[in-house]
C-alpha cells in the first residue's frame, strides 16, 4: 500500500478528517477505498506497551513496541476548498490510545458494525464515548448477514436516540457517502444545539 | 535503511528539538506540508532529504508523508517540525483546535459530500 505514487494536493486546501472504526475484519478498509480519491495508504504507529507513541527510530528497536496498521484514504470534496481524509482505526482495546492521537480535531467517527458480532462493536462505541466524539453506526449489510428492524439494532447497542443508525454496503460508493452524510448532518445539528 | 544511519535522525532531535517542540505541538496527521524557500540541504540526514525530496511535488498530509515513506507519523511530526523551524518546509492551515468544529465547517463537508451522491 506504499508503492503508489504520491496524489498532491494544491495550495489552500483545508484538511477535515473522520475516523472510521469498529471491529477486526468489519471492512473498514473497504469502506476507506469506496470514496477515496488515491488508493488506499497505511501507516504503520509504533506503540509501547504502555500505548505510548515512539517518536523516534531508536524506540522502535525495543522488543516493547506494538506496531499497529493504519489504512487511511482521501476525497477532495467538489470545489476544492476541503479534503476529506478517513483513517481507518482498528477497534482493539489495546489500540485505543492511538486513537486519542488520530482523534483530535476530528470532526466525529463512523462506526462500522457486523450485524453477526453486534458486541464487537461495544469497545468502539464506549471509547468515543469517553473521548467525547459523536459518532454514527453503520452496520455493514454483508451478503449472508441477519437483516434486522432498526429498532432491534438500535436495542442491542443501546444506542442514545439522537445516534443515527444507517445500513451500509461498504463496498457502495453511493451506500458509504450516505453514512457519512448521516453523521455530518448529526454532527451539525449537535454543533447548532451547542452554540 | 542501516543502522548506521539511526544515530544522524536522533542527534538532529535533541539539537533542535527545543526550538521544533511549539511547531510539532499544532502538527496533526491532516497538516499540509509543501518545501518552503530554503534549499539547502548540507546538513540533514536522509529521512530529511527524502521527506523534501517528496514535499517538492505539492502538497501532502503528514500521514500520506508517513505512508510514502514508510515510517510512523509520529517519526514524521517531529522530522517536519525541524524542517519548518529551519524554513525548508511549510505548513498549510492551523492544526483545528480540539472540540473546534464549527458549524461553517460542517455545512461545507455537508454540501461537499451531498455533491457527490
Amino acid at each position: 500500500m506504499r508503492s503508489s505514487e504520491p496524489r498532491y494536493l494544491s495550495g489552500g486546501v483545508h484538511p477535515v478528517k473522520i475516523l472510521v472504526t469498529g471491529p477486526f475484519a468489519v471492512g473498514k478498509t473497504t469502506l476507506v477505498g469506496t470514496v477515496s480519491e488515491i488508493p488506499p495508504l497505511r501507516t504503520e504507529e509504533v506503540m509501547t506497551q504502555r500505548g505510548e507513541l515512539v517518536d523516534d527510530l531508536v524506540g522502535m528497536r525495543g522488543k516493547s513496541t506494538t506496531t499497529v496498521a493504519i489504512d487511511f484514504g482521501r476525497r477532495t470534496l467538489p470545489g476544492g476548498a476541503l479534503a476529506l481524509y478517513l483513517f481507518g482505526m482498528a477497534g482493539q482495546e489495546r489500540f485505543v490510545p492511538l486513537w486519542h492521537d488520530f482523534a483530535h480535531g476530528a470532526l466525529g467517527a463512523l462506526v462500522l458494525a457486523d450485524p453477526r458480532r453486534v458486541q464487537d462493536s461495544f469497545t468502539a462505541m464506549t471509547r468515543l464515548e469517553e473521548m467525547g466524539l459523536r459518532y454514527a453506526v453503520a452496520v455493514n449489510q454483508f451478503d449472508d448477514a441477519p437483516h434486522h428492524p432498526d429498532h432491534e439494532y438500535r436495542q442491542a447497542f443501546d444506542l442514545d436516540p439522537t445516534t443515527p443508525l444507517v445500513r451500509c454496503d461498504a463496498r457502495d460508493h453511493g451506500s458509504v457517502l450516505r453514512a457519512l452524510i448521516a453523521l455530518v448532518e448529526y454532527l451539525l445539528v449537535a454543533r447548532q444545539e451547542a452554540s | 535503511m542501516t543502522a548506521r544511519r539511526r544515530p544522524a535522525l536522533v542527534r538532529s532531535h535533541v539539537i533542535t528539538g527545543g526550538r521544533a517542540a511549539p511547531v510539532l505541538g499544532t502538527l496533526d496527521h491532516v497538516t499540509l506540508v509543501t518545501v518552503g524557500t530554503e534549499q539547502n540541504q548540507h546538513s540533514h540526514s536522509p529521512e530529511q532529504r527524502a521527506l523534501m525530496r517528496l514535499c517538492a511535488g505539492g502538497w501532502l498530509s503528514i500521514a500520506e508523508i508517513a505512508a510514502h515513506l514508510a515510517l510512523p507519523s509520529s517519526v514524521v511530526k517531529v522530522l517536519v517540525a525541524d524542517l519548518v523551524v529551519s524554513g525548508h518546509l511549510l505548513t498549510g492551515p492551523e492544526r483545528p483546535p480540539d472540540r473546534g468544529v464549527n458549524v461553517d465547517l460542517l455545512r461545507q463537508v455537508l454540501e461537499g459530500l451531498n455533491a457527490l451522491v
